[in-house]
């Protein structure tokens, strides 16, 4: 990547911060949260997007952004009111700009031409009132857009820019004669005569006449007074164009004449009468060394006086170059580092952490004493391995801020097309997690707060009637709960329907007609493989993706879903997530020659249960009492076809899981081998997903082990018809 | 000798563009985010030989920069530069009532930047 | 990028054995070879998965060819040998007897699979060549992985 493609990934890098921040500060408008600075942060943000795009030549960028912005200085001028009307207009707008981005940028289809006009006809009469013609104004005016490529081999060029051909002002064919009186102004702008001098010196040869007859005295010097006249002519053959072009910046602040030097005509009466100027040639650098001197010297001293003295002293000591004691405002130091090279330091400390393990082992199987100083070195290693692990982890961290950014205007959408009147309340934006997972996070919410809208809200009407205000409420919270960050959906709307969930759980024999089941195993039924069909889903909510299509995206980021809900006053999604994708809490379990981890949060206990625990129900599928109920147990060597035959009665250890949703059961196993905190690593990079089996780890000896996946495992378990029965029997 | 500027504009994109524009054109730059900034990192790096500020900025604009470094005995000689989206008689007026030395139009083309930028520099 | 160009007049190959038969791939496809370490087992995967294996940090499924070609195998020894082979973005290790020679193959020189070979030894095959008087078997590596299921049941 170029330079100058680096910098336009830059550009719209900074577009989407700027775009986020846009519907921040406008929804803080809409909301009442706003103070004095958020409608000029709403129109620097406007202003930067059009900046940039302008750089780049991204015309129809540029020219909504130019009537959003138009309007929004207006506002900020306090010369249009900024009522609800404007701020929702705004708001449309935000994300029309957000499109047009999005069209810029090749991620997003080209925005309609009807819809960007249809709302720059709407910003336009908020701008000047209904009917009012756009006429130009003065931000109109000053705008100008000639989109100048920002073109790289031209940097190579800096050459002198040469007058446009058809600008004013036709090469004179003797040069120019030039007469010059700078303002003391010009010296407080940090502007230089000299400097001027050195500027005409490029278009060709000058003679200068300097004048200092006028100059004043000291005693009444006043930067305003200073009246060196300078008489320059210049032999070129430049148009005028180019001489005023070197004024550009003193106009205004100086007398100027500048005259065609035309041949042999009468010369045309100076600036001002300057009797017996010394007509000889002076040499430039001479002139330039002079007035180095000169005006700097008369003007300086002067120059307090022009701003107030009294507080020009304390800033100056404050501001001066003492360098090295770090301002007190300042925002804490950032910088920018290649994701990269994160993410590789992130898996050379994963390798890390897998090294320091299998030191470990060998220590331990050496026989040492845990007294003994390598013991204790290597206790100490794991402590820093952990640390250093954690704080890499925490590089990566970010708020979930920047998905629930995008929320607003996904629900505002939802909204418009389903009839329904919605408020979103955000809470816990700045949890952190890590970037891997905030990434991944987008869809599955995106897709839950459809579905809370779509299926959870009632249309305003029903709501009316049902006693409720009108306007339904969503509610997205983000935090953090023993180790992992938990997402809540949450909508006051009308729960689930149980007799018609479980209706279609039987139709499609993903239960027994007469199965007994709580309100919550209902209300979780929704998220079983098979429940949603096209009918069921419609296109706003599922876009043909069922619920349990969610539940399994977040399953494969080794998370769990689970619904509550209150039959006519909503539900409740709750999300649950690891805080990082390359490491988990584990416990490692002996099966059949085999090591399996199992996630610590899923593990409620572990027990030894005797031969007279276990209870069979049906024949193979066992059950064992924990805490007033029967769970199903998982034979896990056997479900995971290590071996026929299970754990025999009266040996092996039960490990007791529970998910997210609060389901139990039981896994048998021969032995349990402790705590470990590993690495995790994807099954499905070389391979596929693996039922059972949520992904893979490296252990100490170097060997692969698998994760497993206890909601999948207890899932299957407590489908089994005879699990369930005998439980409500108990 | 090389000579520094200064640039101050809270967009990344401007600032990345103005660095490569004047660092092509063989200027050391050092960087600030807004009018704020923009003084802290004068006062820290001793002074620069010319300076390029943005005026729609957070915290402290343009206007407010300039003040700020015309205030100051330390820095009232030096040149500042106004990026500015507007380039009539007004806007020019008024970028000089508050201390601009000149200005570059934006979106600006890296020759004319690295022009603007000579011509006031000492 | 992982198939060899069609249209190279020559190519090299990595030829190996499998029981008394010798089969070859593109020697761009394979990244090293390595000796049998043992394999996690994986559940319910199908026979010729002997499981994952730890390869420098990441998990590499080990397909062991024989049994995907359905010809008869044993347990493997530190005698055989996995080539790492790069299939369609994926690393995927090949359990095989052993690896025979590097050989240059002028694309001319490959013949249609016989009938005569096995049903399961044909739908891997892409055509057969005589070298040094032995049948050498070019195999298509883009079918050895098994069917990617897209939801696990």
């Amino acid at each position: 990547m170029d330079t100058f493609e680096a910098i336009k990934a830059t550009f719209f890098q900074e577009c989407d911060e700027l775009l986020a921040d846009l519907e921040t500060k406008l929804l803080d408008l809409e909301s009442g949260a706003a103070d004095d600075e958020t409608i000029n942060a709403v129109f620097r943000a406007v202003h930067s997007v059009k900046g940039g795009a302008g750089a780049f030549g991204l015309e129809a960028l540029v020219r909504f952004a130019h009537v959003f912005e138009t309007l929004l200085d207006e506002l900020r001028a306090g010369r249009k009111p900024c009522d609800e009307l404007t701020v929702r207009t705004l708001l449309r707008a935000s994300d029309v700009l957000a499109d047009h981005v999005a069209a810029a940028q090749g991620t997003g289809p080209e925005v309609e031409e009807a819809r960007s006009a249809a709302l720059v006809a709407e910003l336009e009469v908020l701008t000047h009132g209904e009917g009012g013609s756009p006429a130009p104004d003065e931000a109109e005016d000053d705008f100008g857009f000639q989109p100048v490529a920002f073109d790289l081999p031209s940097l190579d060029l800096p050459s002198l820019d040469l007058p446009s051909p058809d600008a004013p002002g036709a090469p004179a064919a003797g040069g120019w004669r030039i007469v010059f009186r700078p303002h003391g102004r010009m010296y407080v702008n940090a502007n230089e005569t000299g400097l001027l001098l050195r500027e005409l010196g490029r278009l060709g040869p000058l003679e200068v006449e300097l004048d200092d007859s006028a100059v004043p005295m000291l005693d009444r010097l006043q930067p305003e007074e200073n009246e060196l006249v300078w008489t320059i002519r210049l032999t070129a053959p430049v148009d005028e164009a180019a001489v005023r072009e070197v004024f550009d910046f003193v106009e205004g602040d100086c007398d100027l004449r500048i005259e065609p030097i035309a041949g042999e005509g009468p010369e045309l009466p100076p600036l001002i009468e300057t009797p017996d100027a010394p007509a000889d040639d002076i040499d430039i650098s001479a002139l330039l060394a002079k007035v180095q001197d000169e005006p700097a010297a008369a003007v300086t001293p002067a120059a307090p006086a022009t701003s107030a003295p009294a507080a020009a002293a304390p800033a100056a000591s404050a501001t001066a170059p003492t360098a090295s004691s770090p301002p007190a405002a300042a925002a804490p130091a950032t910088i920018r580092v290649d994701l990269e090279r994160v993410d590789r330091l992130i898996n050379v400390v994963g390798e890390l952490v897998i090294q320091q393990a299998m030191l470990a082992q060998r220590v331990t199987e050496s026989g040492l004493a845990r007294s003994s100083g390598i013991s204790v070195g290597l206790e100490d290693l794991e402590l820093l391995t952990r640390e250093i692990q954690d704080s890499v982890m925490a590089i990566r961290a970010q708020p979930v801020k920047s998905v629930f950014q995008r929320m607003p205007r996904l629900v505002r959408e939802v909204a418009e097309m389903t009839g329904k009147r919605v408020r979103l309340v955000t809470e816990g934006e700045a949890t952190e997690v890590d970037k891997t997972v905030v990434e991944r996070l987008a869809e599955p919410i995106t897709h839950m707060l459809r579905n809370a809208i779509d299926h959870g809200l009632e249309t305003p009407e029903e709501r009316t009637a049902a006693g409720k205000p009108s306007e339904g409420t969503v509610r997205l919270a983000a935090l953090h709960r023993s180790g992992r960050i938990v997402i809540e959906i949450s909508d006051d709307g009308r729960g689930i329907n149980r007799e018609r969930v479980r209706g279609i759980a039987v139709s499609k024999g993903l239960i027994a007609e007469d199965a007994a089941l709580t309100d919550d195993e209902i209300d979780n039924l929704i998220f079983l493989p098979g429940f949603s069909t096209a009918d069921a889903v419609s296109d706003i909510s599922g876009r043909g993706v069922g619920m349990d299509v969610v539940r399994r995206s977040i399953q494969s980021l080794g998370g769990r879903i689970s619904i509550s809900s209150n039959p006519g006053k909503g539900s409740t999604f709750t999300l649950s997530l690891p805080l990082t994708l390359a490491v988990l809490d584990g416990m490692a379990l002996g099966a059949a020659e085999q090591t399996l981890v199992a996630p610590l949060s899923a593990i409620v206990e572990s027990l030894t249960p005797k031969a007279e625990d276990v209870h069979y129900v049906g024949g193979h599928d066992a059950v064992i009492r924990f805490r007033e109920a029967f769970v199903p147990l998982v034979d896990v060597a056997r479900t995971m076809g290590f071996r026929d035959a299970p754990v025999p009665p009266g040996q092996g250890v039960a490990v007791v899981v529970e998910t997210e949703s609060g389901a139990r059961a039981a896994l048998m196993v021969d032995a349990i081998h402790g705590q470990r905190q590993v690495v995790i690593k994807s099954l499905e990079t070389n391979y596929q997903q693996v039922e059972g089996v949520a992904a893979a780890t490296i252990l100490g000896d170097g060997r692969v082990a698998l994760i497993l996946d206890v909601d999948a495992l207890v899932a299957n378990a407590r489908r089994r018809p005879a699990a369930a029965d005998l439980k409500l029997a108990s | 000798m090389t000579k520094t500027v200064l640039t101050v504009d809270d967009s990344r994109t401007m600032r990345d563009m103005l660095l490569l524009a004047l660092e092509g054109a063989g200027y050391r730059v050092i960087q600030a985010e807004d009018g704020v900034h923009g003084l802290e990192v004068l006062a820290a790096s001793g002074g620069a030989d010319v300076v390029i500020t943005d005026i729609n900025m957070p915290r402290m604009d343009g206007f407010g920069f300039i003040q700020g470094v015309r205030s100051n005995p330390a820095y009232d000689s030096t040149p500042v530069l106004v990026l500015t989206t507007e380039s009539d008689a007004t806007k020019k007026a008024r970028a000089r009532e508050a201390g601009a030395t000149g200005w570059i139009v934006k979106p600006f083309d890296p020759a004319k930047l690295v022009d603007a930028v000579r011509r006031v520099a000492a | 990028m992982t198939e060899a160009p069609t249209n190279a007049a020559a190519r090299e190959l990595i030829a190996f054995r499998i029981g008394e038969q010798e089969f070859c791939v593109d020697i761009m496809s394979v990244r090293e070879i390595r000796g049998w370490t043992p394999a996690t087992p994986l559940p319910r995967a199908p026979g010729y998965m002997k499981g994952v294996i730890n390869l420098r940090g990441a998990v590499l499924p080990i397909i062991d060819l024989g049994a995907r070609f359905g010809l008869r195998t044993s347990e493997p020894t530190a005698r055989h040998v996995i080539m790492v082979a790069h299939i369609g973005g994926r690393m995927v290790g090949l359990l095989v007897d052993a690896v025979s020679d590097i050989i240059q193959l002028d694309d001319g020189a490959v013949q249609p699979t016989p009938d005569v070979a096995s049903e399961e030894v044909r739908a891997f095959v892409k055509g057969i060549f005589a070298l040094e008087g032995r049948m050498v078997s070019l195999v298509d590596l883009g079918l050895i992985l098994p069917p990617a299921e897209a939801e696990a049941a």
